[in-house]
């Protein structure tokens, strides 16, 4: 089979060939837990992120809204309208399948956007406190103690609390979901920190940091160029776990009425309406939101914990 | 012993007073209560009336120097909605809170010890199995939709159990109680379940894993060469020696129980204090969100400082680490 040429020359596999011969992608293989998870989740982030193409209706545009069509059971003909919808409608007669798909979006938009910040947030914070050392570290470091005193959603509650308090009264439910992210993301940095900083410590004494340093190389340089890539991946897992939850974090506040807003509703905030409706029979409100959640917060969580094991060195 | 004790004390009251600069802050510098309180249609002397009334026409050292003496003294002035003392109402809410938090804590540490020794004696048997794969799922579903799930089922389907509130409870002193009338009591079950499962979830794999770890020792083989029967071995030698990490996880719990209760509370509509602090963020009511953060965090600083003067008791090796 081996010619001649290819046993003197080794070609370089491509990516896709790279990735697809990694122990992390036979470990994947072997699993039907992340297979499926991961497939659960793929499927309703793409029908997030294309939900302006899949929804049978846009239910933020008020011209395409029937009020004869409220309170439509799922898989029957409405009574006036004759019209069927596949997860039926709420109370003014919005497709709950479309609600779903953007509700949807919203959710993983600021669980994403929350996680993005908060990683940024611990990444910065963790090489400064590891790099520097000295007062900077322990201030850094005594903050994060302090925050971690208290559970993340009470200061996610809070920081929404006092920023709902600094933005004026007419701005208010368009700044939300920006609040959001936010607060989230601002009581899910210390687990980031904590971890880069730790890498920090052990990366600063190698060689080739001193060799940098020698160099010439400038302290920021030093720590974005040569010690950032080498401390990444403990932060991939548990960016993983953090997004499983901060949809959850968000699908809470939503529901408590202190996140997004009906005009820009979430899934939580779509449960939270639906729970009006629990008593007078109309299960489907709320139900379909609910399952959606626990899907998407499930595959996550699964993906995440498969994604730690994996790459644990010890259950190898 | 004494230095770390001091150490501790000293570092807890630093904590505190930082979230008392938090709570003053808000005071000071979150939006105006007078906005808030009085109507589109006001006149210039209203205005400054209240302002004089809730004390915001002073400079704010003053105010700060004020906030510090009535936070000591459990003042935290009027609220901004209700027009009420922060401190009257928050009397008002505490038992119902507490009675809540109490009995999901018994629930959660009872089921948690059983169903934790249960699934590390039988490790492999299809009950073990059955609620290892619950408490997976459990752990994974936001509280607020076991909630809803277990008032779709109990009272909207069932028609067993109430879906909020207290139901009747008898005024004993200041405290008002719902576990003397039978409507006070039904309407608690749901709560509690909701608050206690994943505190019950948490003890339950904590206890599981020490069981597992302690049946292995030598002592629990010898004990069982001597022919002691498995129930003496299980619960007189193994249980009894996990014990020491589960009472300060379940001392560590009992905070985030009260915390949590404001998930619990909102969704069965439970007039108690976590829905008290939701709706004063929903109408940005400052003195009661300034009042309930110093109350948590006196608690939580309280909890882990007893927490860690009692490792240190226990275990020499952390005593000898902190110095």
């Amino acid at each position: 089979m081996n010619s001649h040429l290819s046993d003197t020359i080794e070609p370089t596999p491509s990516r896709l060939r790279r990735i697809l011969d990694s122990d992390l992608f036979y470990a994947f293989q072997r699993s039907p837990v992340a297979v499926v998870s991961s497939l659960v989740a793929t499927l309703l982030i793409l029908s997030s992120i294309f939900a302006p193409l899949i929804a049978p209706t846009n239910p933020f545009d008020p011209s395409s809204l029937n009020l004869m069509n409220g309170f439509t059971e799922p898989m029957t003909p409405n009574a006036f309208t004759g019209e069927v919808f596949l997860l039926g409608t709420d109370d003014q007669g919005r497709d709950v399948f479309s609600t779903i798909l953007y509700g949807m979006r919203i959710s993983l938009f600021v669980g994403f956007s929350a996680v993005l910040f908060a990683v940024i947030l611990g990444i910065f914070l963790g090489l400064i406190a590891g790099y520097f050392g000295g007062w900077i570290d322990s201030l850094i470091m005594r903050s994060a103690d302090v925050q971690l005193t208290f559970p993340s959603i009470l200061v996610a509650m809070l920081i929404f609390g006092i920023a709902k308090g600094i933005t004026p009264v007419e701005h208010r439910d368009q700044m939300a979901i920006w609040v959001l992210i936010l607060a989230i993301g601002l009581s899910d940095w210390v687990q980031f920190a904590r971890v880069v900083r730790g890498a920090t410590l052990v990366e600063k004494g190698k060689d080739y940091v001193s060799a940098a340093r020698l160099i010439g190389r400038r302290p920021y340089a030093i720590m974005l160029r040569h010690i950032l890539p080498n401390v990444l991946s403990p932060v991939l897992v548990i960016a993983t776990i953090s997004l499983a939850l901060a949809i959850i974090a968000e699908a809470t506040l939503s529901f408590l009425g202190v996140g997004a807003p009906a005009t820009q509703p979430s899934l939580g905030t779509l449960i939270r309406v639906g729970q009006s409706f629990l008593f007078s029979g109309e299960w489907w409100i709320l139900m379909f939101p609910a399952c959606t959640l626990l899907a998407l917060a499930l595959s996550v969580n699964m993906l995440g914990d498969w994604l730690r094991d994996a790459l644990n060195p010890r259950l190898k | 012993m004494l230095r770390f004790i001091l150490k501790r004390i000293s570092q807890s009251f630093l904590v505190l007073f930082i979230t008392g600069i938090i709570a003053f802050s808000m005071f000071t510098f979150v939006g105006d209560p007078v906005d808030n309180m009085l109507g589109q249609e006001r006149t210039m002397e209203d205005v400054e009336r209240l302002r004089a009334q809730l004390g915001l026409d002073k400079p704010i050292p003053v105010q700060y120097i004020k906030f510090l003496g009535e936070a000591i003294n459990g003042n935290f002035g009027v609220s901004y909605r209700q027009g009420r003392a922060v401190s009257e109402i928050i009397m008002e809410r505490a038992p119902a809170t507490l009675e809540l938090a109490a009995l999901s804590a018994v629930f959660a540490i009872i089921l948690g010890i059983i169903f934790g020794v249960l699934t590390a004696i039988k490790r492999n048997g299809l009950l073990s199995n059955f609620i290892m794969t619950a408490s997976l799922i459990g752990v994974s579903l936001p509280t607020f939709l076991i909630g809803i799930l277990l008032i779709y089922l109990f009272s909207v389907e069932l028609g067993w159990l109430p879906s909020f509130g207290r139901g009747e409870v008898v005024q004993l002193g200041w405290w008002s109680t719902g576990l003397m009338t039978e409507s006070g009591l039904k309407a608690l079950i749901l709560p509690s379940i909701t608050l206690g499962l994943y505190q019950m979830t948490l003890i339950m794999r904590l206890v599981r894993s020490e069981m597992l770890e302690v049946l292995r020792q030598d002592y629990v083989r010898f004990a069982r060469a001597r022919g002691l029967s498995e129930r003496d071995i299980n619960f007189r030698h193994a249980l009894k020696n996990t014990m020491v990490p589960v009472v300060t996880v379940i001392g560590l719990q009992l905070g985030s129980i009260i915390a949590f209760a404001i998930i619990t509370e909102t969704v069965f509509q439970w007039p108690g204090l976590g829905l008290l602090f939701i709706n004063a963020i929903q109408f940005v009511d400052i003195p009661v969100m300034a009042a309930y953060l110093m109350m948590i965090s006196v608690m939580f600083v309280g909890i882990n400082l007893l927490v860690d003067i009692l490792y240190a008791l226990i275990d020499p090796r952390l005593r000898v680490a902190a110095k």
